[in-house]
């Protein structure tokens, strides 16, 4: 399994160069720089702008700072945001941990009610109920994300129930623990359920086929012929199976939650990755662009290792050798 | 003939009539197509059926709420449809208070004349099919910020929103399908370089890799070079999933027989890539086209949305939307949010009619099983 691993993360190293290859060449392609923002800024003596290039981008060809770039990659170091003027590292540190939250949140809310609720429609085909679901399930799955989350944001804002966006009330700080706790929660439930909707829906489909799919085997068939409680034959024959396939798309999930979630930070105000990629982009920080794209892509391969490595623990006919 | 008997069912259909007539049993399907039919018209028509232009504006009307239409006169009598005047004030907030005035009436109207605009390109009119005529504002659906009506703008809107989803799927297809079958076809080296590059693009996360390609567009674009430009950044995005699968499909179409009687009769390899080998994938990539067109009307919408694409005074239903990324405006004005609805029913209609092609194209189908 180590080596398994190992060998994984081998074969994955020249994916990040290239990645890292793509994202540098892209933010050299893009027309103007920071400075020029910055020189249109009258308090910004020439000086200062000369001193700040000469920190950042001294004259080297190209491939000299890509390099310089890579080298430091390497070492742990990101590069230097210049809009915000700290080290990409610790924006980035501070701001993934929010993504992280939304992100885990929704990924268990997903999971939680879609795997009972497709198990629950497959053993209940076809009834009032099951074509209710599928019905919604439907809906829910083609909502934009986005579209779904400012129709939350309006329905609050009538009923006053929740605060609207932001991760935290003005005076959070002076708030106990607890009542920290149910404040961050709060704030956490909008962008939550507009993240987990449409995942549920679909994830829930998938699970309902599998499970159907699955209930038409033959091993089914002999477990219930030889009078195996039904619970039983469900659960721990039928469920093994089925489940197996949906632990490939975990992966999947993983990398496409961060994706989605940027959207949804941006609208609902919650300061993540995508609020940051964002600013970064328009602002033109190069260092923070390079470094969201190369996190993000470190992260799905994280996912997907993640994924063989649970699907390994849970189908013991693979082996990794 | 004979063949198409033996493959084709009971009454010497082809494969794709048979697959037309499965795909016309299902309802559901057949209302979505019909839905999107008429979107798309609405779109080609929208100088006609709309009763503004996209950019004709009235800044008294701001935010104003949607027109209610008047079917009775004043002694509760039976009249042709008219609307009433509004004007406009402010309450001790601040806040925009829109009172009917009764005394200007304005009768709802086919074929008034208004905007100016050359119909389908060429026939310049200044007819709308409905609205009222110049002092009166029609707003079917409420006005925006600046008192252009919602109606209109999603019409025009459309011609952006749902061409993207078109034109893109066609540019990442044609690669997808290009770079897989070649990929899947020559193996070797040729296969490990292309899919490198496949899962370089796929490992990015979709909307960062968007927001990073934006940047490189030159701020001096004009809006078409714009549109063209989001166009091609949606197709860099999209073509890599599709072209692994075909490669998939490739590496076991090629060790097919005729394939090896095609090489053996010496026809050269492209041509067997686009003659012998893409042809087999064609029902699979068409249910893929299908589903996957939301995610360009999508990209756009998110781009639009964050004014990062179709920039004003041109509609597109994202960026309609993002006067509503204010929890105030979305308040005080609900109606901003219509557009959303229509990218909902645009990306329902298009996985509904997807599923259902993928079900009958497939050779193998068997009627709705379980």
């Amino acid at each position: 399994m180590l080596k398994f691993i190992f060998k994984r993360i081998l074969i994955a190293m020249p994916l990040l160069l290239g990645i890292s290859f793509m994202t540098f060449a892209l933010m050299q392609m893009t027309p103007g720089n920071f400075y020029d923002t910055m020189k249109l800024n009258p308090q910004v003596s020439p000086e200062t702008i000369e001193y700040y290039k000469n920190k950042f981008f001294p004259d080297q060809t190209m491939a000299q700072q890509y390099f310089h770039w890579v080298k430091n990659l390497l070492q742990g170091e990101f590069g230097y945001s210049l809009f915000y003027n700290v080290p990409v590292k610790h924006l980035i540190a501070e701001r993934l941990g929010n993504t992280f939250i939304l992100s885990f949140a929704s990924f268990l809310c997903t999971w939680l009610i879609a795997l009972p609720l497709g198990i629950w429609a497959a053993l209940h085909r076809n009834k009032f109920l099951d074509r209710l679901i599928q019905f919604f399930s439907y809906l829910a799955l083609s909502i934009p994300t986005f579209f779904l989350a400012m129709l939350l944001l309006y329905l609050v804002s009538q009923w006053r129930i929740l605060p609207l966006g932001g991760m935290h009330r003005a005076n959070f700080e002076e708030l106990s623990f607890v009542a920290q706790f149910f404040d961050f929660l709060q704030h956490l439930i909008i962008p939550c359920l507009a993240l987990s909707l449409g995942s549920i829906g679909a994830l829930q489909k998938i699970m309902r086929g599998n499970m159907l799919e699955v209930l038409r085997q033959q091993y089914v068939l002999a477990a219930r012929a030889k009078g195996l409680p039904e619970h039983r034959v469900i659960y721990v024959h039928a469920l093994r199976n089925a489940v197996n396939p949906l632990i490939t798309l975990l992966g999947y999930e993983f990398s496409g939650l961060l994706s989605g979630a940027a959207l949804i930070e941006i609208i609902s105000s919650w300061p993540g990755l995508g609020t940051l990629i964002l600013t970064a982009v328009r602002s033109k920080d190069v260092y923070l662009v390079m470094a969201s794209m190369m996190m993000g892509g470190i992260l799905f391969l994280i996912g997907n290792l993640l994924a063989d490595i649970f699907l390994a623990l849970s189908d013991p006919r693979i082996r990794y050798d | 003939m004979i063949k198409n008997r033996t493959f084709g069912g009971d009454r010497g259909q082809s494969q794709f009539q048979m697959a037309l007539e499965r795909f016309k049993q299902n309802r559901l399907a057949m209302i979505c197509f019909y839905v999107l039919f008429s979107l798309y018209l609405g779109a080609l028509g929208a100088d006609f059926l709309a009763p503004y232009s996209y950019g004709s504006e009235e800044r008294n009307y701001s935010y104003c709420p949607p027109t209610m239409i008047q079917f009775f006169n004043e002694q509760k009598n039976l009249s042709r449809p008219f609307v009433y005047g509004r004007t406009l004030t402010f309450d001790q907030y601040q806040k925009r208070v829109y009172t009917t005035d009764k005394t200007k009436k304005f009768p709802l109207k086919f074929f008034v004349k208004g905007d100016e605009y050359k119909f389908l390109g060429f026939l310049k009119s200044s007819h709308h099919l409905f609205g009222v005529e110049a002092p009166g504002r029609f707003y079917l659906f409420g006005a925006d910020s600046r008192g252009r009506d919602i109606y209109s703008r999603i019409l025009h809107g459309a011609r952006i929103s749902l061409s993207i989803g078109l034109i893109g799927v066609i540019i990442s297809f044609s690669i997808g399908l290009l770079v897989g079958g070649i990929a899947g076809y020559f193996g070797g080296w040729v296969d490990d370089f292309l899919m490198r590059i496949c899962e370089i693009v796929m490992m990015v996360p979709g909307f960062y890799l968007l927001l990073a390609l934006r940047a490189v567009v030159p701020d001096n674009f004009n809006s078409l070079q714009v549109y063209f430009a989001i166009i091609v950044i949606l197709s860099f995005i999209g073509w890599a999933s599709l072209a692994r699968i075909i490669r998939g499909m490739c590496l076991s179409l090629k060790t097919r027989d005729y394939v090896l009687a095609a090489r053996t009769l010496g026809v050269s390899n492209i041509k067997i890539i686009l003659k012998h080998i893409l042809p087999h994938t064609l029902s699979y990539s068409i249910a893929a086209v299908m589903l996957s067109i939301p995610g360009y009307i999508l990209g756009e919408s998110a781009l639009s949305l964050l004014g990062l694409g179709i920039q004003d005074p041109y509609a597109s239903w994202g960026n309609m939307l993002s006067d509503a990324m204010s929890i105030v405006r979305i308040k005080f004005a609900p109606w901003i949010l219509l557009p959303g609805f229509f990218i909902f029913l645009t990306v329902v209609c298009f996985n509904m009619i997807g599923d259902a092609l993928r079900d009958c194209l497939d050779p193998l189908y068997k009627g709705e099983e379980i």
